[in-house]
């Protein structure tokens, strides 16, 4: 039988391979979004795995959401880029200074 | 090792070498596809702990929605890889070392002695006729009435905001507006003239 922990492993070790996506990819904001659906995936997997074993619904009902407002983000965090390569010709991080943060 | 197991590691170990492969690309749209094999793998997985609904709504919205415009937004792009790629080595033993602390601090956490099968026994299996659709309808539809529709606000609001960010006046391109085309009168544009005619 799966174990909640063969699960629970899985979505830690998708998340620790995600954070190091945001590091060693940090100038390509493209493959950083892509880092971020997998980081929801992960965590989704989590809540899956919790709904099944507890026998509790409500884990998937926020996995719906989750999955929502992961859509959302997706749609305006590409808009972004979209009009930021408008202006800048680039989608490097370091190119976005104007807020000279 | 049971059947079930079997799957369970097959579609994990797709995962992984699919997430894996997203982060260490050179082309962004090998990324993109590597994505949509680690999306369809966790389906899978999603499959077997019984949210059908779920792992069907993963390949529907994700595979078939949002991957195919981050698909859209790459093609548009004109990417320079190169410069993108510049710290890519010298991150590369950082990011390695993060990941590996992370994961293990995380397994400590979460591994067999705290969540094995005897902490968390493996639920009944559901029979056949049940459905899983029916049963996150029931709840979605009563309990979460409010939380649903906020959703559906929010997605309006990314269409909205997605729309207003990307749409852009262009007062240089030759544009008709059929409308004025269509409501045009022959007195507009035609000038009768009366004239002698022309004695060769």
């Amino acid at each position: 039988m799966i174990e909640l922990s063969d699960y629970l492993i899985l979505g830690a070790i998708l998340f620790a391979i995600s954070v190091a996506g945001i590091f060693i990819n940090r100038k390509n904001v493209i493959i950083l979004l892509m880092c971020v659906e997998l980081m929801l995936l992960a965590v989704n997997m989590n809540f899956v795995a919790f709904s099944h074993f507890l026998g509790d619904t409500v884990g998937q009902v926020f996995v719906f959401f989750i999955l929502t407002v992961a859509a959302a983000e997706a749609a305006i965090g590409l808009a972004i880029l979209v009009v930021l390569f408008r202006s800048k010709r680039s989608i490097n991080v370091e190119d976005m200074d104007a807020l000279r943060g | 090792m049971t059947f079930e197991k079997f799957i369970f590691y097959v579609l994990a170990a797709v995962l992984i070498i699919s997430a894996t492969m997203v982060i260490t690309r050179k082309n962004p749209v090998h990324a993109a596809l590597s994505l949509i094999l680690a999306f369809v793998a966790s389906s899978g997985i999603w499959l077997l702990a019984e949210a059908e609904f779920l792992a069907i709504v993963l390949v529907l919205v994700y595979v078939g929605a949002v991957m195919v415009l981050f698909l859209f937004v790459l093609m548009m792009l004109d990417i320079d890889v190169a410069t993108l790629r510049a710290g890519f080595i010298k991150m590369l033993p950082l990011g390695i070392l993060m990941a590996i602390a992370m994961a293990a601090e995380l397994i400590l956490v979460v591994g067999p002695e705290n969540f094995g099968l005897d902490k968390f026994a493996a639920p009944a299996r559901h029979a056949a006729d049940y459905s899983n659709t029916e049963e996150l309808g029931g709840v979605l539809y009563t309990v979460y009435m409010y939380p649903f529709e906020i959703a559906a606000v929010i997605l309006l609001v990314a269409i909205i905001a997605a729309i207003g960010l990307t749409m852009r006046r262009r007062p240089d391109s030759k544009y008709l507006d059929p409308a004025n085309q269509v409501v045009v009168k022959r007195k507009d544009r035609v000038r009768m003239v009366s004239m002698d005619a022309e004695k060769g």
